[in-house]
């Protein structure tokens, strides 16, 4: 069990809800990754409250716990009133929080994203922020009351995979105590288990899953990914060498020159 | 009245926010409000007076990653 926040989920992969081909498929590749926590929006209702309706019930269906989010927001207001909006309607206290600062690449606006990070903390909401992998902006975000940090390990949707280990490790590295979720630009299954066996606590993605040629099994290899990434960070691997070293042993090798 | 509903400018007559949820045919407890970039509660929709020109976003659970 892996407890974030006080709350144990069964998996380590979060996932996100856009992007599937039909909410038969969204269902099935929830089930097949084993997550135990999705992410949702909230939208302008154009149909009455029928469209909202008609996917909360089966986003309640799947039985998995909420973490709605503040995707698209550019300021500081507009991310701190979807989250309370959020928060009525769906029943909880967590926020993936996103505050956009530029159009282009869907980086963060670290200095709004530690404002409204600051708003949200001091009203009771337990703030997840989508940030990147910068130090100081981290330390900024615990200052303002962050339990939990999200950094991007690539841009949204891009599929690049880490593109800086060596600024994810620093961060496990200066932030051995917090949860760190990579979150953003995974691309494959092999992405998740690098970010995984750098000992990151978990994985939020969508795109990769969403947009596969059979999102249920991508799902499936996600979930494999990540429990195995994990398993490896927990069982110590092998530092690379620049030399051969035999695996059998050379001791009672026979001689036949 | 002249208010800005989801990004629409309408003609109508609606005291409260209630009011206005009820004359558009709103239904449900999905529903989030706010009025002027500002959270309206549900449970205080029925007593929020609403002023000309008021912008209203009326939001609910969708697709998100």
């Amino acid at each position: 069990m892996f407890d974030l926040l006080g709350t144990a989920l069964s998996s380590r992969l979060l996932l996100g809800t856009a992007q599937y081909p039909s909410p038969a498929i969204l269902a099935d590749a929830v089930k097949a990754s084993g997550t135990s926590v999705v992410t949702v929006a909230l939208r302008r209702e154009m149909a009455g409250g029928r469209a909202g309706e008609k996917f909360w019930s089966l986003i309640r269906s799947l039985g998995t716990r909420i973490l709605p989010n503040t995707a698209g927001c550019h300021s500081v207001k507009e991310a701190v009133t979807t989250a309370k909006m959020a928060r009525e309607v769906f029943g909880t206290s967590w926020i993936k929080l996103e505050v956009i600062g530029n159009h282009d690449t869907l980086q963060p606006d670290v200095f709004g994203l530690v404002e409204a990070a600051r708003i949200l903390c001091d009203d009771g909401f337990s703030v997840f922020p989508y940030t990147t992998d910068d130090l100081v902006v981290a330390e900024r975000l615990l200052e303002a009351g962050c339990q939990v940090l999200m950094p991007w390990c690539a841009p949204i949707g891009s599929a690049l995979g880490p593109v800086n280990m060596t600024a994810l490790r620093s961060m496990r590295g200066h932030f051995p105590g917090v949860p760190l979720i990579v979150d953003a630009g995974l691309g494959r299954p092999s992405h998740a288990a690098t970010v995984m066996e750098l000992g990151f606590d978990a994985v939020l993605l969508n795109t990769a899953i969403a947009k596969a040629a059979d999102p249920v099994g991508m799902a499936r290899a996600f979930g494999k990914a990540v429990e195995a990434g994990r398993e490896a960070f927990g069982s110590g691997m092998l530092e690379p060498r620049d030399v051969a070293v035999p695996s059998t042993p050379t001791f009672g090798k026979a001689v036949f020159a | 009245m002249k208010l800005t509903v989801n990004g629409e400018a309408l003609e109508i007559d609606a005291p409260t926010l209630a009011a206005l949820l009820a004359a558009l045919d709103y239904e449900g407890d999905w529903l989030a409000t706010a009025v002027n970039s500002d959270l309206v509660h549900k449970a205080n929709r029925a007593e929020f007076q609403l002023s000309d020109g008021d912008r209203i976003e009326i939001l609910s659970p969708m697709q998100g990653g």
